[in-house]
């Protein structure tokens, strides 16, 4: 799998084997995303969340409008609320807006992607292949970092940050 | 969707106004004791929300087969939440916060119970559910039941849930679950001691827990 680094990487003289605990980002035309995370599951688990920021550097919005894994049945771009103490997750079928020079934050207690039907359980230190498919910018393969059940962030975000 | 019937929303909302209200006449029995008129029958300064009965009766099946009641948790705390193994964000989300308040408390860690209930027993059997708690590197008592003695408990805590398609073309297809994401504290005696909402501070959910255990 090639992926498209970020410009960070790009003037470094970084080998390729140092990648995993660094920063762990991807770019399509305008469009740069930062640090995809999942969670690992249980043997039983059927769906995980996946996390990430969008960026939007070009001059005019753009649309994530859809996803997919090799490692999941179906992926989808949801939503989540807290009603009154309730829980609501819902599908976004028309896909998550990312205005111009905006970034979009997916991250636990809102945004999220979700994998449903896994075909294996997400290992920790694993990565996860999707492609997120962008109405302007296309279509850019990124991989999502297995972290433990217990994240409420991305762990390669910068060891400054921890 | 039959198997799961709605409940109001806003269940938590209901029963913190109910807290709320307690606290409030604890308060004022407080204000009538500083003022002299102990004589009126208030006896001593209780928490009024801990003398609540909460919750029971009820029988679930744990991730190992056997039966788990209300009796059976009596003896000790404990920390009870209701959830889903398909729910992306606010379970493991929940749970590993449980984990944590438990690290957190040190010696005092171990005097409470956390308790998983799936309110999705179609998709998740005991021992799925068994599989998913051992991820949260914390003893977890797991739990599910029938339809019956779901809505059984549900109706006790006042928990709402209610199945949604995720595809609303395909109401037959993939669903997830809406549920309330407050953690219930009950002591030992099996009357509620407070919520642990959502968005709720983790020294606040600390404080809670301390005075849950304490
Ligand atoms: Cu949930």
């Amino acid at each position: 799998m090639k992926f498209k680094r970020a410009s960070l990487l790009a003037g470094l003289v970084v080998p390729v084997l140092a990648t995993p605990v660094l920063a762990h980002n991807f770019t399509i035309g305008k469009i740069a995303i930062g640090h995809p995370w999942t969670r690992e599951t249980a043997a039983t688990q059927s769906v995980g969340g996946g996390f990430l920021n969008i960026r939007n550097n070009g001059k005019t919005a753009d649309r994530l409008v859809s996803a997919s894994s090799p490692f999941a049945a179906e992926v989808q771009i949801h939503t989540m609320s807290m009603d009154g103490g309730v829980m609501k997750m819902r599908q976004l079928k028309d896909g998550i807006t990312i205005p111009a020079g905006q970034t979009v934050e997916l991250k636990p207690g809102g945004l999220h992607i979700m994998f449903i039907g896994l075909k294996q359980p997400f290992k920790k230190g694993g990565q996860i292949p999707a492609m997120l498919k962008f109405q302007k910018a296309g279509s850019v393969k990124v991989s999502f970092a297995v972290q433990p059940v217990g994240s409420a962030a991305p762990m390669e975000a910068g060891h400054a940050g921890h | 969707m039959p198997d799961i019937d709605d409940m109001p929303a806003g269940g938590i909302a209901a029963i913190r106004k109910l807290l709320w209200l307690m606290a409030a006449v604890a308060a004022l029995l407080g204000a009538l004791l500083y003022f002299g008129l102990e004589g009126s029958g208030a006896d001593k300064q209780t928490p009024v929300a801990a003398k609540m009965p909460f919750g029971g009766p009820f029988e679930l099946t744990g991730a190992d087969g056997s039966v788990l009641t209300e009796q059976s948790l009596a003896g000790k705390p404990y920390a009870i939440f209701f959830g889903f193994t398909r729910c992306p964000d606010v379970c493991p989300t929940t749970l590993s916060r449980m984990a944590l308040w438990r690290k957190q408390l040190g010696k005092d860690g171990d005097k409470f119970n956390i308790v998983f209930v799936s309110v999705d027993p179609a998709r998740d059997k005991p021992a799925d559910i068994g599989s998913y708690v051992e991820l949260f590197d914390t003893p977890i008592i797991a739990a599910t039941g029938t339809d019956a003695q779901l809505a059984q408990i549900r109706k006790g805590f006042g928990v709402y849930v209610k199945k949604v398609p995720l595809d609303p073309a395909k109401p037959g297809g993939d669903y997830t679950i809406d549920h309330t994401a407050g953690v219930f504290l009950m002591d030992a005696q099996g009357h509620l001691s407070s919520i642990i909402d959502h968005h709720e501070a983790e020294s606040t959910a600390l404080d809670k827990l301390r005075m849950l255990v304490g």
